[in-house]
């Protein structure tokens, strides 16, 4: 708390960074979410998972979704994916409302789910052969992809002989060669270490700087957030609603050395306050007590 | 070599000590048999007669008991009369590795007693068509119908419970039927195989069909791949290796159901083979064909392992085994 003091507030935005918040929101809306609501049915009666979300996404926009655990951040990616319904409300794509699972809304699992049968270049050509490309077409294309993600030598590589972070770069790379409208990842990185995390978030903002796609990104690592997006969708548990959509005031093009500036640390102390608040303690489910015991002698001291 | 580190828990051993003791556990139990065969004091409960003294009803190289041997040995001893000699034995249903190895070859060699005979390798060949159309025409109904039991809820609710209480029916229960419906020859002995192997078939590809990975089928419906594509393309190779090896389970209980398949109408196969020959009593060929059909067997299902590592070069596990 004391750090917020001689921060800048995170709303206060440069001229640069609010030229291009003005730029961003004159782009069409890609994709528009209308007063979602999602119930699960349980045995003791129907869990609210999310209630009310409303949000705009532009063209070539990069949001980040973030929240404590079970505030349904994982839910309405998967809605937004068509792979499981809503109660209420609208999704809409381009204007027009998602029904299921389609090749304009391409997904990026947290899970590697490249299939495993299938060479690299197999794997990122699958898209297009499902949509009826015709399969030298359709390799070129997957050549010139892996040339972008830097591996085409690995092309014709099984997924069990890469690295996580390999294995999500072709996912990547698989979802967009179907030239989606919006690329919907699902804490993509969340099981990479953090050296290959980092590499990726550099990696990523790189295709999307290049490539015409809007992307919406679940995390719940703070800097990840910040670092990669435009604005931050932050949702609370129980229900999950929305809670405040940040715009982040730190300028692009981002760079490692951006994680001290005042605008970055800003940021991160208002997430910090909106997603582990103070007095939320009596809230926690089951509450975990140490009581410490000391086994070694006194004079033994570590510190 | 310290012991330790043959009994690490849970640890994989070196590739010799591995080899080592796959030989091991075949030798060890060649070594009780040749145990109990060729050392004089390890059971031998009979006595072969080498000279039967004046014992009216012994006879050069009879079977007898050891007790009965014993008593008359003691009535000839009190009535002062010849005695009787003997060597301890074996009886007759356990013929000695050597004998039995002989029979390996000789049972090759020799011609059907009976003018319509089959000769053995004659024998196991039709043993092994029947089982090969039997799990060929098991396969062609389960496996398809196992994959869309495992994909369609709808299907698998449909077939499943029946299947179930099917399953535990036992195949030759339907030997008489089989029978009145099919014939004599062939048809009734196939129809008990698929009995007894469809049904379980049915359930296990059901099950390791639904085994796959429901993120693939997720990840592949993103991509905009259609419902029929998704069978063809996503679920039928996702699951190829782990429907491999199931169809290699299966082709074991396959094996297990031949000898009653082959006792249903006219004995047929193997089987026929093994009963004559218990009938005259050569146990050590009876051994040798018991023994050839493990080794067919064992032997079918390493060359298929074999055949599936080079298939599957992706999937991990399998190449591990």
């Amino acid at each position: 708390m004391k750090k917020s003091i001689d921060l800048p507030s995170y709303l206060d935005q440069s001229e640069e960074v609010k030229a291009r918040f003005e730029r961003l929101k004159s782009r069409e809306v890609i994709l528009e979410v209308k007063n979602l609501c999602k119930d699960y049915k349980t045995g003791k009666g129907s869990v609210t998972a999310l209630k009310n979300v409303n949000f705009k996404t532009h063209r070539r926009e990069f949001v980040c979704v973030i929240g404590p655990s079970g505030c349904g951040k994982s839910t309405l990616i998967r809605i937004l994916a068509g792979l499981e319904s809503h109660t209420s409300g609208d999704v809409l794509l381009d204007g027009n409302p998602v029904t299921g699972p389609g090749r304009d809304r391409g997904m990026v699992f947290q899970g590697y789910t490249l299939f495993p049968w299938l060479t690299v270049k197999k794997n990122v050509m699958f898209g297009l052969e499902m949509n009826n490309m015709s399969e030298t077409q359709a390799a070129s294309e997957a050549a010139l992809w892996l040339d972008m993600i830097g591996l085409e030598k690995f092309a014709n590589s099984y997924p069990h002989e890469l690295s996580g972070g390999m294995k999500q770069r072709v996912a990547i790379a698989r979802a967009l060669v179907n030239q989606p409208r919006i690329l919907l990842m699902d804490e993509p990185f969340g099981a990479l270490d953090a050296q290959s995390r980092s590499k990726m978030q550099s990696h990523l903002l790189e295709i999307w700087r290049n490539v015409d796609i809007t992307v919406l990104f679940i995390t719940h690592d703070l800097d990840e957030a910040i670092f990669l997006a435009d604005r931050i969708l932050v949702l609370k548990a129980h229900p999950g609603e929305v809670q405040e959509l940040i715009e982040v005031p730190v300028p692009r093009p981002r760079g490692a050395m951006q994680f001290n500036s005042p605008e970055f640390l800003a940021t991160k102390a208002r997430l910090d306050e909106l997603i582990h608040p103070p007095v939320v303690e009596q809230d926690v489910e089951i509450e975990v007590k140490p009581h410490m015991i000391r086994f070694t002698n006194v004079e033994d001291n570590v510190e | 070599m310290n012991l330790a580190s043959w009994f690490a828990v849970r640890r994989e051993l070196s590739s010799k000590k591995r080899m080592l003791l796959s030989v091991g556990s075949f030798l060890l139990p060649l070594l009780i048999w040749c145990m109990v065969s060729y050392v004089p004091g390890i059971w031998h409960p009979m006595v072969m007669i080498s000279n039967p003294g004046d014992v009216d009803y012994f006879q050069n190289g009879m079977l007898v008991d050891r007790d009965a041997f014993d008593e008359e040995l003691k009535n000839m001893q009190s009535a002062h009369k010849a005695l009787p000699k003997g060597d301890p034995a074996n009886p007759i249903y356990l013929p000695a590795p050597h004998e039995v190895a002989k029979a390996f070859y000789t049972g090759f060699t020799t011609p059907p007693q009976q003018q319509d005979g089959q000769w053995l390798h004659e024998s196991l060949l039709h043993s092994i068509k029947i089982i090969f159309w039997g799990f060929v025409l098991s396969s062609l109904i389960g496996v398809p119908l196992g994959i869309l039991c495992g994909t369609y809820s709808a299907i698998s609710r449909l077939t499943e419970p029946f299947v179930e209480f099917f399953r535990y029916l036992p195949a030759p229960a339907f030997g008489a039927l089989a029978v009145a419906v099919l014939g004599i020859y062939d048809g009734p002995k196939i129809a008990i195989i698929v009995i007894g192997t469809l049904f379980q078939q049915i359930l296990i590809i059901a099950n390791t069909t639904r085994n796959l990975d429901y993120a693939l089928i997720e990840a592949a419906l993103t991509l905009g791949t259609n419902r029929f594509k998704l069978l063809f393309h996503v679920i039928l190779p996702g699951i190829l290796p782990a429907l491999y090896r199931d169809q290699r389970i299966l082709l074991g209980w396959a094996w297990t159901y031949l000898i009653v398949a082959e006792l249903i109408g006219t004995s047929s196969g193997i089987t026929w083979f093994i009963t004559q020959q218990a009938r005259y009593q050569h146990f050590d060929n009876v051994y040798a064909a018991i023994i050839m059909i493990g080794l067919l067997g064992l032997g079918g299902d390493l060359i298929l392992a074999a055949i599936g590592k080079r298939l599957f070069r992706w999937d991990r596990p399998a190449n591990k085994e």
